[in-house]
């Protein structure tokens, strides 16, 4: 059980894979990497914001393994991991936005975007788009109904519980509040291309 | 060392292998050939073990010379295939080409998608350990255009096999499972999935197949967080046009997935082209239960 009571389920997502959604209150991130520990290179893993997806085995050997791991991984929270400043030109199209929203003035919402330390849950949409977690409660937006066909590279954005910075310019749903210059992914830097990776943590200043 | 000029690509021709594992904690998505069991087959053909790198070629019209004699094989989607020199090559058949051989392949009558092999495997520069290009991201090599020089392999040193594979016609009805938030949708989407012809819309690419039928109706209407996506995923947006995922998909995704279509069976849904009409048909039993954990 996870410390909210809700069963944990484990979900086949075809023959060959399955999606183990931990509902509210345990860490991905923390049953993924003992997952990973336990079955080696040969499957994907994948944590996500409320569940783990492991490809590449069957949902009744995924349970068997959720169910011997028990409560300890999903509940520990992840340690280590690099702490990462990034400075952000706070002009977004969405920031007035919002800050109507949030009925907030535009000062109110830069600063409870930086006063946080974020840490990273996890990857994902793209490769360096890392999702932090951490969000001031009072910053919580929907996405967009129509995602822009293209937001500029480093665009600094915010959606439901979650901050990223965009590592590219893509098509993108989330509300813009700022920009800043870090290199969210660079194929350069050899073992460790993506700047932020799962259990590192960021920090956000105003320039 | 052999090399190939690439004189003419098509719409689309991109170097793919079994894709790129191993970084999906960073965002990167596998990738790799869109229909695995073609990729393999070429290879197979050529003597080359199954991950080398083959040229995936959309809707025909790729034409490239060789530079040293080397045996080739082109599988999927059945294009002609003529050469400068010497009788058409059939599609599932390894051919020997001497030096300096054009290789030209016309538009395919039918399916999408065909895979070019040649012995050695194409030796472009692998990128987090994989050849393949992912259209989504832009890892690995850019999608191939005239005048590109590709450099082959070396010889593998494996027996040359002396297979013959005529192509396999398309499925008509394609396997599903049920998906992880089947539950997200009205009892009627199940059936709607099943009994519906779907059309392939033309803006279907590498990331997905997009289908135009009766709208899937969700239950549930809040927003779905992020989640792992797999092969083969049926994911649902709120137009309610499902999108079969397709070897670019994304790692991650927010729209429920209804159904996922059987692994054996994804090679059709990628060999099918823009005004196709695909049919699904339940693998398994609704009644099912997931296994649950304590």
């Amino acid at each position: 059980m996870s410390p909210d009571g809700s069963a944990v389920r484990t979900i086949p997502y075809g023959p060959r894979a399955a999606l183990i959604d931990l509902g509210d209150g345990s860490d991905p991130a923390a049953l993924a990497a003992a997952l990973r520990a336990r079955l080696g290179e040969g499957v994907t893993i994948v944590p996500a914001a409320r569940t783990v997806l492991v490809d590449g085995l069957d949902a009744e050997l995924v349970a068997a393994h959720v169910d011997q791991l028990g409560a300890a991984p999903r509940m520990a929270a992840s340690a280590g991991g690099e702490t990462i400043t990034i400075a952000v030109d706070y002009d977004g199209p969405d920031l007035a936005w919002t800050a109507a929203r949030c009925g907030m003035s535009v000062e109110e919402v830069v600063a409870a975007h930086t006063a946080p330390t974020y840490v990273c849950a996890f990857c994902g949409f793209a490769p360096g788009f890392a999702y932090l977690s951490g969000l001031d409660p009072r910053l919580v937006v929907p996405r967009r109904e129509a995602p822009r066909t293209s937001v500029p590279s480093g665009s600094v954005a915010i959606a439901a519980e979650h901050t990223a910075i965009y590592p590219r310019s893509t098509p993108g749903g989330w509300r813009l509040i700022g920009r800043s210059d870090a290199v969210m992914w660079d194929l350069e830097r050899g073992s460790r291309p993506a700047l932020v990776e799962p259990g590192d943590r960021v920090r956000f200043v105003a320039r | 060392m052999t090399s190939l000029t690439v004189l003419a690509t098509g719409p689309l021709a991109t170097v793919q292998d079994l894709g790129r594992r191993g970084w999906a904690h960073v965002g990167v998505g596998s990738s790799g050939a869109a229909d695995v069991p073609a990729h393999r087959l070429a290879n197979r053909l050529v003597g080359n073990p199954p991950d080398a790198a083959t040229i995936e070629i959309t809707l025909g019209g790729f034409a490239c010379r060789c530079s040293a004699a080397t045996l080739v094989a082109v599988t999927g989607a059945p294009c002609t295939i003529s050469v400068d020199r010497g009788l058409p090559l059939a599609v599932g058949q390894a051919a020997a080409l001497g030096a300096g051989t054009t290789l030209r392949l016309g538009t395919p009558p039918t399916g999408l998608r065909s895979y070019l092999a040649v012995r050695g495997g194409v030796d472009a520069i692998a990128v987090l350990g994989s050849r393949s290009t992912d259209t989504l991201s832009g890892i690995g090599p850019p999608p191939l255009r005239a005048g590109d020089l590709l450099m082959v392999g070396p010889e593998p040193g494996t027996p040359v096999p002396t297979d013959l594979a005529p192509p396999a016609p398309p499925l008509d009805v394609v396997r599903v499972w049920p998906g992880p938030r089947l539950d997200w949708f009205e009892p009627t989407a199940a059936s709607t999935l099943v009994t519906s012809a779907w059309t392939l819309g033309a803006d279907s690419d590498r990331v997905g197949a997009r289908l135009a039928g009766t709208v899937l109706t969700r239950a549930r209407r809040e927003e779905l967080p992020s989640e792992g996506l797999v092969a083969g995923a049926i994911q649902v947006p709120p137009d309610g046009r499902p999108v079969v995922m397709l070897a670019d998909h994304p790692v991650t995704g927010g729209y429920p997935v209804i159904a996922v279509v059987d692994p054996d069976d994804l090679w059709s849904v990628a060999q099918a082209r823009p005004g196709d009409v695909l049919r699904f048909k339940w693998r398994r039993g609704l009644h099912a239960a997931a296994p649950q954990s304590r």
